[in-house]
């Protein structure tokens, strides 16, 4: 049994029309057995981005600390919040430096980042477990039921998808893509950020 | 009727059937009006083409997830939960009704009960393709017991039928763990038959990679005397439990009663309804831990 499948979980994020979705499971277990549905796997990081950490949890406990201390340090430095982009080569950077005895996670970001002009430009990218960045324009996806995910996502997703039009299709992917997946579900959490909010809500989803 | 009894009664022991020559057996056994696909059946012990290879068993073993290796090419479908338990009225048989191939589920909707005849129910768990097949014939067989004596089999002989014939093929890959459950002579009777050659008779049996948690409910609800209607929701309930916790159990949970006058379907539950709305479909009123207690613990503590 592979440690990437040891604990569970799936990470989607999306993007949508000035806003982009981030939706996660909930399940936390050890190979077939459930232990917990109230894992959290995403987390914010700014008021602006969001990232999932599907993967080893343990790791997870890790690098969400190992994250949070290097973002704080660029901050205190730099004297400013950190861009989506700066953050997703932060992330890349920490697993290589890693790479012959990795975290085992696939990190996936999601976060508005400023444009020259002073608008907010969706953003979204996913990492494997050492570092390689995958730059998406549309959805990308990780975890134990990521090929479902991409099964789904690749049927529904379109461009330019209003906030409430990207929770819906981000909810459907996630649901019906973990419900075929054995490792994956018990409880999904869903995050769509737009300009002036960040709305996060809790799906009613299968628990078995 | 004793010419029809003799074709399928033979002693003949199993025999690799040559893949040569097949084509020629197709047009006699397997064709339109041979005996419902069991065609192969009629010379007594079916009969099976075999690899033409050295060791037909070890060639299987070593291209299927048989127990060690999961990362072989052909998967055959695994994980279950299934329960069966005797009672004061009857036999209780519960199951769930997902297959997996690996962590993928590949169906949310198989029925893991043969209903072998309207007095005998088989339960399936290891592999399908293997429960099936072998119930079926099991099936056949009572059928064809019935017409010899003139009575009908009992849960033992059927049971005993079935564990002899998956012992000839020992060692072969056979995957089944299944419960042979009826009401006969002797009353309502369960006998557990695994493609090992194990055999048990008893009264409370839980198969497949869910069954340690269908015991655990199982076992603290369990008395002689229940009634009927907490004999149902004590099967609902464990198969429910299994469902939750296991990866490789869920989706839908098919019930069963036996009775004196042969099984009836009690009803199809969907395992997700239970934990939100409980088998009344009241919402609020499942059997999910927070739903029930709605977080009474933080309540306090606030």
């Amino acid at each position: 049994m592979s440690i990437m499948q040891l604990n569970g979980g799936s990470v989607v994020a999306m993007v949508g029309k000035d806003c982009v979705g981030i939706a996660t499971d909930m399940r936390l277990g050890n190979q077939a057995l459930g232990i917990s549905s109230e894992f959290q796997r995403v987390f914010p990081l700014t008021d602006r981005i969001y990232y999932g950490l599907p993967g080893l949890a343990t790791d997870v406990a890790t690098l969400r600390e190992r994250f949070r201390y290097r973002v704080n340090m660029y901050t205190i430095k730099e004297e400013r919040e950190i861009e989506p982009e700066t953050f997703a080569h932060l992330v890349s950077s920490t697993l290589y430096e890693h790479r012959f005895g990795p975290y085992f996670v696939e990190p996936v970001i999601a976060g508005l980042s400023k444009t020259p002009s002073g608008g907010l430009k969706p953003f979204i990218a996913a990492t494997d477990l050492i570092g390689c960045l995958n730059f998406a324009k549309d959805f990308v996806v990780a975890g134990t039921a990521s090929e479902k995910l991409f099964g789904v996502a690749e049927g529904l997703w379109e461009p330019d998808l209003e906030p409430e039009d990207l929770f819906e299709t981000i909810s459907q992917t996630l649901m019906n893509a973990v419900d075929r997946d054995a490792y994956s579900g018990w409880g999904c959490t869903v995050h769509i950020l737009t300009k002036d909010q960040v709305i996060t809500r809790t799906l009613k989803a299968r628990m078995d | 009727m004793n010419a029809i009894a003799s074709r399928f009664s033979s002693s003949s022991s199993f025999k690799p059937q040559s893949s040569l020559g097949e084509d020629e057996e197709y047009g006699s056994e397997y064709g339109w009006g041979s005996q419902a696909g069991f065609g192969n059946l009629t010379k007594g012990l079916p009969t099976f083409t075999m690899p033409q290879v050295q060791d037909p068993s070890a060639f299987l073993r070593l291209h299927t997830d048989d127990h060690a290796d999961p990362s072989c090419r052909i998967k055959i479908k695994h994980g279950t939960t299934t329960l069966a338990f005797r009672y004061q009225g009857g036999v209780i048989v519960c199951v769930d009704s997902r297959a997996t191939a690996g962590s993928y589920v590949a169906s949310g909707t198989v029925k893991k009960v043969i209903e072998i005849n309207p007095y005998l129910l088989g339960t399936m768990a290891g592999g399908a393709a293997d429960c099936q097949y072998w119930e079926t014939y099991l099936g056949m067989h009572c059928r064809l017991h019935e017409l010899r004596n003139r009575e009908r089999i009992s849960v033992a002989a059927a049971s005993k039928y079935l564990s002899n014939l998956v012992y000839s093929y020992k060692g072969m890959g056979l995957s089944m763990g299944t419960m042979i459950c009826g009401w006969d002579k002797t009353g309502p009777a369960v006998v557990y038959v695994d493609s090992d050659g194990t055999r048990l008779k008893g009264d409370l049996f839980s198969v497949g990679s869910g069954s340690t948690f269908a015991y655990g409910v199982l076992d603290q609800g369990y008395r002689w005397d229940l009634t009927d209607e907490e004999a149902l929701e004590l099967g609902r309930r464990s198969i429910y439990a299994a469902g939750h916790r296991d990866a490789f159990s869920g989706n839908t949970c098919n019930l069963y009663h036996v009775k004196e006058s042969g099984w009836d379907l009690i009803g199809n539950y969907d395992l997700s309804k239970l934990h939100y709305d409980g088998p009344q479909g009241i919402e609020g009123e499942g059997y999910g831990y927070e739903i029930r207690i709605g977080r009474a613990s933080e309540k306090v503590a606030a």
